[in-house]
C-alpha cells in the first residue's frame, strides 16, 4: 500500500487535532499537547514512530503523553536476557517490548508516567526538557527536592530516581521521552528488573541500576492528574499555546495511516528479540536425575535472537551420542525462545528410540537448556 | 490477454511497438548505444567520503550499533545507513548520496567521530555531489514513499526511483507531464517523454520482458478473421513486478516437523471415514454448557470425542499401540494419553490429556482448557507435549469435511474432525429433518491394523456420540 505523502499526513493529523478552540497565536512558536487513550505499550511506541516519520516538526513541536499497563521496555541496542528476568515476565503476563531510542531498560506500570517531546533535529534539548518537568514539578509542590542530573536522570531528595531519558534522532525530527514515577509498584519493578541469566558475554548496551522512589511516597497528595496538569500547563506556558490536551486513539487508521503495521512491527519477535546484538552464554549447572547429580556445562552463541553455535558437554553415554548430536543440530539455527525449543524438543522425541528411561533424560535435559532461555 | 513467446513463432514481423525498461535500485546496466542513455557503469563512479554529521548537544563520539548496508550494497538518498548511539541517543545516520557503498569506516561497537567519514559512497561522475537539500521529512527505509522535491524552484512529485530514472537519462523533472495523483511523475511518465524524444525501441531489461501480441494474421483462424479484424488491438500497459523471491533456512521447529514428518510418511496409511449425526450430542452439551461455566470450565464437543474414542480404545487396544522401529515389536500402551491438534504461532503442536481412560468429560474438559489457554500463551511444557498415545485433530473449527490425515509417529491412529453442519437426513419413519453431521476420517498403520479393525472403532465411537446416553453404560 502506498502511503499518501507526508505533508499530506502532516495536514490530515494537524487538521484533526486542531480544534476550533485552540486559536494558536503564533505559527513559529506552535505547539501541540497530545495523550493517548491507550495503555498498550505497543501502540504508545508505534504512535511515537508515527510522529518522528510522519509529522513535520519545524514550525512545531510536540508534547505527548502516555501510560502503559505493566510492561519492561529496554533500549534498542540492549539484551533482554540480560536485563531482565523473562521467567518471571511470562508468568506474570508482563509485556517485552524494545524502543527505538537508545538507553537503558524501564518498568512501566500505570502508576508510571511518559512524557515524549518532538522537535526538529535542530530544536533538539534534553536539558531544557527535563528542566521544564523540574519546574512543573516545583510549581506544583515547590517543597520537593527535585533536580537534574548529568546523565539526563531526575533525582528526587539527592538520591532517588524518578526519572530517565532515552532519545531517539532521525534526518529531520528527533524526540526525548521520559518516565515519570509517581505510584509504581516498586516490589515487582525490581524483581523484574533483575536478570536471572548466568554466563551471559555481550556488548550491548548495560543499564545502570538506581534506587527510585514513587513521587506519591513523598507525598501522598500528589495525582496522575495533578502531575499532568502541571507538566502540561508549564509546556503550554513556555510554547505560548493554549492549556489543552487532544486525546488520540492509536488504534485509529484515519488519523494515523499505517499506525497499525507499525504497531505490528513492534511486536514481531525478530524486532523484540532478533535485534539483540551478538552474544554468547557458557555456563553449567547441575541435573539432578534418580539418585545422582550431573555436571553440564553448556556453550552458546546467540546472533539475531537465533542459536548460532551449541555445544552441550554431558557425561559420557548419559545419552546416545547420536541423540546428542542430533539435539545441538536441531537447536543451530533455531530461535533462542523457549517455546520454539519445547516444541522442537518435543517433536524431535517422536523419531527417537522408544525408550521411557531415554524420554525421561531427553526431556530433563531440555527443560534445563529451555531455563537458560 | 494472450501472450505468445516471440522465438516460438517462426514467422513473426517485427512491430514498432514499446517494450518496457523496469529499472530498479540494482544498477541496470546498458550497452545500448543510444546517446539519450549513459551506461551507468561501475568504475567511472566518483567516491565521496560521508562524514558524520554533527549530533547536537556538543557531542564529538558515538558508537556504532547498527550496520543496514554492507559494502557493495547500492543506496538511495535517504536511506538508513547505520544505528548510532551516543548517551542514551539511538541516532539514525541516512545517506545523502545515492550510489554504491565501498568502505564502510567501522565495525560494529567500534567508536564513529563527528565530522570523520563514516563510508565511503561511489556516486556517479556526472551527477556530481547532490546539493543539501531542504526537503519535507521522509520515512527513512521505505522506497515507495514521496517525496517532495525542488528543482528549479517549485516541487515536482516523484518517488527516489522515478528520480533515478530521470537523472541517468538527463531528463529535467520540470519537463515530464505528472500523470499521477497530485501530478506525481511515474514511471510510465518518464518512459512516456523518451519514447516521444526518440522514437526508438528500448531494449527489453532483464527482469520483465513484454512481448506484444502477435499480428493477428498468424494467431488467428481464418473463419474468425473478419471478426478478428475489429478487435482493437491491445494497449500494452507496462507491467511492473519487482517482487523477490525471499529465501530462508528451514531451522528450530520447522526443521523438526521435516524430520517427524518424513518418518511420519514411511507409514503405510490407510484411510477410513464416515458421517456422524450429533443432533443429540448437541442438544446435551447445549444443556451441559452452562453447569460447566458455574464450574468456571468451558465445555466444547471435543471432550466428549475425547472420551468415546477412549471407551473405543478400551475394545480396540491396538489402535493405542506402538511399532518400534524394526517392526518386531507391538508395545500396547496402558494410558490413554489423547493428543489434541493445536493451531499456534509456531505452527502444529499437539498436547494430550492424559490418562484419559480415568477422566471425566468434565476432567478432560478442565485439562483442555488450561493446555489451550498455555498453548496461546506459548507456554506448554515438554511433559504437556509429549507421551501422546492417539490424537484427535479437530480441524473441522476452520472448516473442512473430510481428509487425510498423517499419523504421528510413534502413534499407529489419527482421527482428524470436520465441520459440523446442518444437513436433511432421513430419519426411522422416512421423514426429513435436520440433523447436525460432521465428517470423520480416520488413517491407521496398516502394518498392524487392518481396516475391519478401524471400522469397528469407528462405529464404535459413533454409536456413542450419536446416542450419547449409551456412553453412561460404559463410562468408568
Amino acid at each position: 500500500m502506498v502511503l499518501q505523502s507526508s505533508l499530506k499526513n502532516c495536514l490530515q493529523l494537524s487538521s484533526v487535532l486542531r480544534t476550533p478552540k485552540a486559536g494558536f497565536r503564533s505559527t513559529t512558536s506552535g505547539g501541540l499537547i497530545i495523550q493517548s487513550i491507550s495503555n498498550d505499550v505497543y501502540q504508545n511506541l508505534a504512535v511515537e514512530d508515527w510522529i518522528h516519520d510522519h509529522m513535520n516538526l519545524e514550525n512545531q513541536q510536540v508534547l505527548f503523553l502516555w501510560r502503559n499497563s505493566p510492561a519492561v521496555v529496554i533500549g534498542r541496542h540492549q539484551n533482554p536476557w540480560q536485563e531482565c528476568n523473562l521467567r518471571l515476565l511470562r508468568q506474570k503476563n508482563i509485556k517485552l517490548a524494545r524502543r527505538r531510542s537508545g538507553g537503558g531498560t524501564v518498568y512501566h506500570d500505570l502508576g508510571n508516567i511518559n512524557l515524549t517531546f518532538f522537535t526538529s533535529r535542530k530544536k533538539y534539548e534534553r536539558m531544557e526538557n527535563l528542566k521544564l518537568v523540574v519546574k512543573a514539578l516545583k510549581a506544583l509542590r515547590p517543597q520537593l527536592d527535585v533536580h537534574v542530573t548529568d546523565r539526563y536522570d531526575i533525582l528526587l531528595d539527592g538520591q532517588y530516581k524518578i526519572s530517565g531519558t532515552a532519545a531517539k534522532l532521525g534526518r529531520t525530527t528527533a524526540y526525548h521521552h521520559c518516565t515519570l514515577l509517581y505510584d509504581a509498584d516498586k516490589f515487582v519493578l525490581s524483581s523484574v528488573l533483575r536478570s536471572p541469566y548466568k554466563g551471559l558475554k555481550s556488548n550491548a548496551t548495560p543499564s545502570v541500576p538506581a534506587s527510585v522512589k514513587n513521587l506519591f511516597e513523598e507525598d501522598p497528595s500528589l495525582t496522575c492528574e495533578m502531575l499532568l496538569d502541571a507538566i502540561v500547563e508549564e509546556y503550554a506556558m513556555q510554547h505560548q499555546i493554549d492549556h489543552h490536551i487532544t486525546l488520540i486513539n492509536p488504534a485509529d487508521e484515519t488519523v494515523l495511516p499505517g499506525i497499525t503495521n507499525k504497531t505490528k512491527e513492534l511486536q514481531t519477535w525478530e524486532w523484540v528479540y532478533g535485534k539483540t546484538p551478538k552474544f554468547s552464554i557458557s555456563t553449567c549447572f547441575n541435573m539432578a536425575y534418580k539418585d545422582s547429580i550431573l555436571d553440564i556445562k553448556v556453550d552458546l552463541d546467540v546472533k539475531h535472537g537465533r542459536i548460532e553455535l551449541c555445544n552441550i558437554d554431558l557425561p559420557e553415554q548419559w545419552l546416545p551420542p547420536a541423540l546428542c548430536s542430533e539435539l545441538v543440530k536441531s537447536l543451530t539455527g533455531s530461535k533462542f525462545c523457549p517455546n520454539e525449543t519445547t516444541a522442537l524438543a518435543a517433536t524431535l522425541l517422536r523419531v527417537c528410540p522408544q525408550d521411557d528411561e531415554l524420554h525421561s533424560r531427553w526431556n530433563l535435559l531440555c527443560e534445563n537448556m529451555i531455563m537458560l532461555m | 490477454v494472450c501472450i505468445h513467446r516471440v522465438r516460438s513463432c517462426s514467422s513473426v514481423r517485427f512491430i514498432k511497438s514499446k517494450y518496457v525498461c523496469v529499472f530498479d535500485k540494482s544498477a541496470v546496466k546498458f550497452s545500448h548505444q543510444q546517446r539519450l542513455f549513459r551506461t551507468s557503469a561501475v568504475s567511472c563512479g566518483q567516491i565521496v567520503q560521508f562524514k558524520l554529521s554533527d549530533i547536537g548537544e556538543g557531542i564529538t563520539e558515538v558508537t556504532v550499533k547498527e550496520w543496514y548496508i554492507k559494502e557493495g550494497d547500492s543506496v538511495s538518498q535517504f536511506d538508513s545507513i547505520c544505528e548510532v548511539q551516543s548517551d542514551k541517543a539511538s541516532v539514525t545516520i541516512t545517506s545523502r548520496y545515492d550510489g554504491i557503498i565501498r568502505k564502510l569506516h567501522y565495525n560494529l561497537d567500534e567508536i564513529a567521530y563527528v565530522g570523520k567519514p563514516l563510508v565511503d559512497i561511489e556516486i556517479d561522475a556526472s551527477k556530481g555531489v547532490a546539493p543539501e537539500e531542504d526537503v519535507v521529512e521522509t520515512p527513512p527505509m521505505s522506497h515507495e514513499e514521496h517525496t517532495h522535491q525542488e528543482i528549479k524552484g517549485h516541487k515536482t512529485l516523484a518517488t527516489p526511483a522515478v528520480r533515478r530514472l530521470a537523472m541517468e537519462n538527463n531528463i529535467k523533472l520540470s519537463e515530464v507531464v505528472g500523470t499521477g495523483k497530485d501530478n506525481r511523475i511515474l514511471k510510465e511518465d518518464i518512459l512516456n517523454y523518451l519514447a516521444k524524444q526518440t522514437g526508438a525501441i528500448l531494449p527489453p531489461s532483464p527482469k520483465a520482458e513484454i512481448i506484444p501480441p502477435l499480428p493477428k494474421s498468424d494467431t488467428v483462424p481464418a473463419a474468425a478473421k473478419d471478426k478478428a479484424r475489429r478487435i482493437p488491438v491491445p494497449v500494452s500497459r507496462p507491467v511492473v513486478f519487482s517482487g523477490k523471491d525471499k529465501t530462508e533456512p528451514v531451522t528450530g521447529f520447522q526443521k523438526a516437523m521435516v524430520k517427524t514428518m518424513s518418518a511420519a510418511l514411511k507409514i503405510p496409511h490407510f484411510g477410513y471415514c464416515d458421517e456422524i449425526d450429533l443432533t443429540q450430542l448437541v442438544q446435551l452439551r447445549e444443556e451441559l454448557k452452562h453447569l460447566a461455566q458455574t464450574r468456571g470450565v468451558k465445555l466444547s464437543f471435543m471432550p466428549f470425542f475425547i472420551k468415546a474414542a477412549s471407551l473405543g480404545l478400551l475394545q480396540y487396544p491396538i489402535l493405542n499401540a506402538s511399532l518400534d522401529e524394526s517392526c518386531q515389536n507391538i508395545t500396547y500402551k496402558s494410558s490413554h494419553n489423547i493428543g489434541v491438534a493445536m493451531d499456534t504461532e509456531q505452527g502444529l503442536i499437539v498436547p494430550n490429556v492424559k490418562n484419559v481412560q480415568v477422566c471425566s468429560v468434565f476432567e478432560i474438559a478442565c485439562e483442555l482448557n488450561r493446555l489451550q489457554s498455555l498453548g496461546s500463551a506459548g507456554q506448554l511444557g515438554t511433559n504437556d507435549l509429549t507421551g501422546g498415545t492417539f490424537t484427535l485433530s479437530n480441524i473441522g473449527t476452520l472448516g473442512g469435511t473430510y481428509t487425510k490425515p498423517v499419523i504421528l509417529p510413534p502413534e499407529v491412529a489419527i482421527g482428524a474432525l470436520g465441520k459440523i453442519q446442518v444437513l436433511p437426513r432421513f430419519n426411522g419413519k422416512g421423514e426429513v429433518f435436520k440433523a447436525q453431521i460432521m465428517n470423520v476420517s480416520w488413517s491407521a498403520d496398516h502394518r498392524v491394523i487392518d481396516g475391519a479393525t478401524m471400522a469397528r472403532f469407528s462405529n464404535l465411537w459413533k454409536s456413542y456420540l450419536e446416542n450419547p446416553a449409551s456412553m453412561l453404560l460404559d463410562l468408568k
